[in-house]
């Protein structure tokens, strides 16, 4: 008969008390785990989310915050629209240029410029130097007339500090999930992942396009919690309802192209349709204040040009400067401006987190050590309780022989036994839960929690040990420890029995 | 000799602060192997000359020779090993323990000795008092004339040099009580075990060839009567 066998049966002579014992301190550790799941899950989960590939977000005037949130996170409701052609001055010239050809007052200019249509016809009919000439000069007669009307011909302001831009318009839902009106780059060019290095793939299809013929403008990409919610497949056709939930649905109806795979951000809840499909739904063309002046003007709204320019604006967009030491000079520019704001949403995430996400953390970590404490003493009193009727077996022991540290290490390791049986339960029955729960995580994550791994760290910085070991390896054996040490009363109560009296 | 006590004296501090001498033992010997049947009245003293024997208690005073090594001032742990080794004892109420089959009581009381657990040894000692066909069965299931048997194979387990049986058949039936006497005295006398019995009853001191009383050996002892009427002793 080793020690640990007389304890072992020691325990289980007191079945029911010693299996309530157990029970607390297996709930205990379920809330533990519960708990450090949540918290390295909401922390893993703001890691992904700041690892954003751009730095800034251009938006209306407006809450930083709530931008951040509704271009970020696709939650809280977007604020307002900023103008199309504040976006285009973020692009190099000739993506501004074709962009201004398609819009009313390009067209208005060129088609009322009827003295030159006449001349380049007669003249291309001469043909020769003079024509040529002649077209050179006409055009550049042309030109002057669109620039009083168009910057047109030049470099955005900003072109030269961006890296990318994309333009978000949003607003739309599909289910409840929100319908986000962006350009192909969104996952050709924007990266993802803690270092921004990853590309974003698709388990089934392909990215959106611009215009294809199969579908024209009405292509759409959706994350996979999206795919998976809504059960969408390729070639299923998305019709977004304007405005909110419960708005009026689109006639308009998208076809799903491609689905992402699952890249644990916000990405993953959102349905990406083509901005120019976007564009062409009904309600999404801005109404032109001068719309009376451009009466007869013809502008062609099919492939390849879309709506045309002084119809469009977007919700805010997403931008990458050229180089990370031209962000405070152009935020600064942007936002003494009054078109638009523009907010580092890192910054705005992390006063976020700073501000709620950390102290409720906090707090439930203060909850745990409270839980921890609660096991502890009531393995402390179950032992305890049962050693004034334990005095005549302990001195029994003493009789055969046992020496007063053999009866003492014998209810330590009662002590250890009841820890450690409710920590491995508590331990099951935390991971089998947060299993159970693992898909409704990943659906709102992207994480993925199997039941045998371990709680994220819970540290920033991966060089500590809270940041590079799961604080589950070092709470759920630190509570067995503690409820080994809380073994301790009862058993220096063992040891001080007096044989002589207790036989 | 196995056992000599010279000049033995024992005192308990009572909790009003007095001071209740309990043995005062001038001389006391037991021979290897032999056996002795002690008698005396309640409260005499007989249980804690036995712990005392036994160090399970600590003497105030005087020399207890064990295998002519002085055991009364040993540290309490040298005392633990002392008993484990050389000790067997057999109480009134059996004192096994519950959570514990009849061969895992038996075991338990190899285990704080120097040998080794040695199952097959247990398995003989309950074979030997007739309890084969009970080795699994826990205290609770077991009749009083068992119990007491698992305790004897139990005391005999350490392969002690002395068996110290206080009262064993007290709390017995008188249909088994005399099974149990001749148990103890066989296989005390098989394994070459000396033997301390105290008893009240003469029909038991009887059979013994040497008859101890505790009144004429403890000098304290009709003191001790009329004070306490037995509460520690």
């Amino acid at each position: 008969m080793n020690l640990w066998n007389i304890a072992y049966r020691s325990v289980k002579q007191r079945r029911l008390a010693s299996m309530l014992t157990s029970i607390s301190m297996a709930l205990g550790v379920t809330l533990v785990v519960a708990v450090l799941t949540i918290s390295g899950v909401v922390k893993t989960s703001f890691e992904t989310s700041t690892s954003l590939g751009y730095n800034m977000v251009v938006g209306a005037k407006g809450g930083a915050l709530q931008l951040t949130m509704n271009s970020v996170f696709y939650l809280s409701e977007p604020i307002e629209n900023i103008p199309y052609e504040y976006y285009l001055e973020f692009l190099p010239l000739e993506q501004r240029q074709a962009a201004y050809e398609n819009s009313y007052k390009y067209q208005a200019v060129s088609q009322q410029d009827e003295l030159r249509n006449v001349v380049i016809s007669t003249t291309a009919a001469t043909g020769g130097l003079a024509a040529s000439i002649t077209q050179e000069i006409l055009n550049d007669h042309l030109d002057q007339q669109l620039e009083q009307v168009l910057p047109w011909k030049r470099q955005g302001k900003f072109s030269a500090f961006t890296g990318l831009v994309i333009p978000l318009c949003l607003g739309d839902y599909f289910g409840t999930f929100r319908v986000i009106g962006t350009t192909p780059a969104l996952f050709n060019e924007l990266k993802y992942g803690p270092q921004a290095d990853r590309q974003y793939t698709f388990t089934e299809g392909r990215n959106f396009v611009t215009h294809s013929d199969e579908h024209g403008f009405y292509e759409a990409v959706v994350g996979a919690t999206v795919a998976r919610e809504m059960n969408l497949t390729l070639g299923s056709e998305i019709q977004p309802s304007h405005g909110a939930q419960s708005g009026e649905v689109h006639a308009t109806a998208f076809t799903v192209v491609g689905i992402l795979d699952s890249t644990g951000t916000p990405n993953d809840r959102g349905v990406f349709i083509n901005i120019e499909g976007f564009y062409l739904m009904d309600d999404h063309a801005k109404p032109v204040d001068q719309e009376e002046d451009f009466q007869g003007v013809e502008v062609d709204k099919t492939a390849p040009n879309g709506l045309t320019l002084e119809n469009r604006e977007i919700t805010s967009m997403l931008l990458l400067t050229g180089n990370p030491i031209f962000a405070p000079s152009l935020e600064n520019t942007i936002n003494e401006a009054n078109t638009a704001q523009a907010v580092f949403p890192i910054k705005e995430i992390s006063i976020l987190f700073d501000s709620f996400v950390d102290p409720a953390r906090d707090l439930l970590l203060v909850i745990t050590i409270l839980v921890c404490l609660v096991s502890a003493v009531s393995i402390l009193v179950s032992i305890y309780n049962t050693m004034s009727e334990r005095r005549k077996e302990i001195a029994i022991l003493r009789s055969l022989g046992a020496r007063r540290n053999t009866v003492m290490f014998i209810i330590m390791i009662e002590s250890f036994i009841l820890s450690a049986f409710g920590g491995i339960l508590g331990f099951i029955c935390g991971h089998g839960l947060i299993t159970l729960g693992s898909d409704a995580i990943e659906g709102r994550t992207g994480i993925s929690i199997g039941f045998f791994e371990f709680a994220p760290p819970l540290g920033m910085n991966p060089e500590t040990i809270m940041g590079s070991v799961s604080p589950e390896l070092m709470i759920i054996p630190g509570m067995i420890l503690l409820s080994v040490v809380a073994g301790i009363l009862p058993a220096i109560s063992a040891y001080r029995t007096d044989v002589s009296q207790s036989l | 000799m196995l056992l000599q006590i010279d000049d033995l004296k024992k005192a308990y501090l009572q909790p009003d602060g007095e001071v209740l001498p309990i043995l005062d033992i001038p001389s006391y010997e037991v021979d290897k192997g032999e056996q002795v049947v002690l008698i005396g009245r309640s409260g005499g003293g007989k249980t804690t000359f036995l712990h005392s024997v036994a160090g399970i208690t600590t003497v105030d005073s005087g020399q207890i020779l064990f295998d002519s090594n002085p055991i009364q001032n040993l540290p309490e742990e040298a005392r633990d090993r002392f008993r484990a080794d050389n000790i067997g004892y057999v109480y009134q109420t059996f004192n096994l323990l519950s959570p514990f089959t009849a061969l895992e009581n038996v075991l338990l009381g190899m285990t704080f000795s120097k040998g080794k657990a040695d199952k097959e040894y247990a398995n003989w000692l309950l074979e030997r008092v007739g309890l084969s066909h009970r080795l699994t069965h826990k205290p609770d299931a077991l009749s009083v004339g068992e119990q007491q048997r698992v305790a004897v194979a139990r005391a005999l387990a350490n392969k002690p040099k002395l068996l110290l049986a206080d009262e064993p058949t007290a709390n017995i039936d008188p249909a088994n009580q005399q099974s149990i006497i001749d148990l103890i005295r066989e296989t005390c006398n098989e394994n070459d075990v000396a033997l301390i019995m105290v008893t009240h009853s003469m029909e038991v001191a009887d059979q013994f060839d040497r008859l101890d009383k505790l009144d004429d050996i403890n000098e304290l002892a009709p003191a001790v009567n009329a004070v306490t009427g037995g509460s520690h002793a």
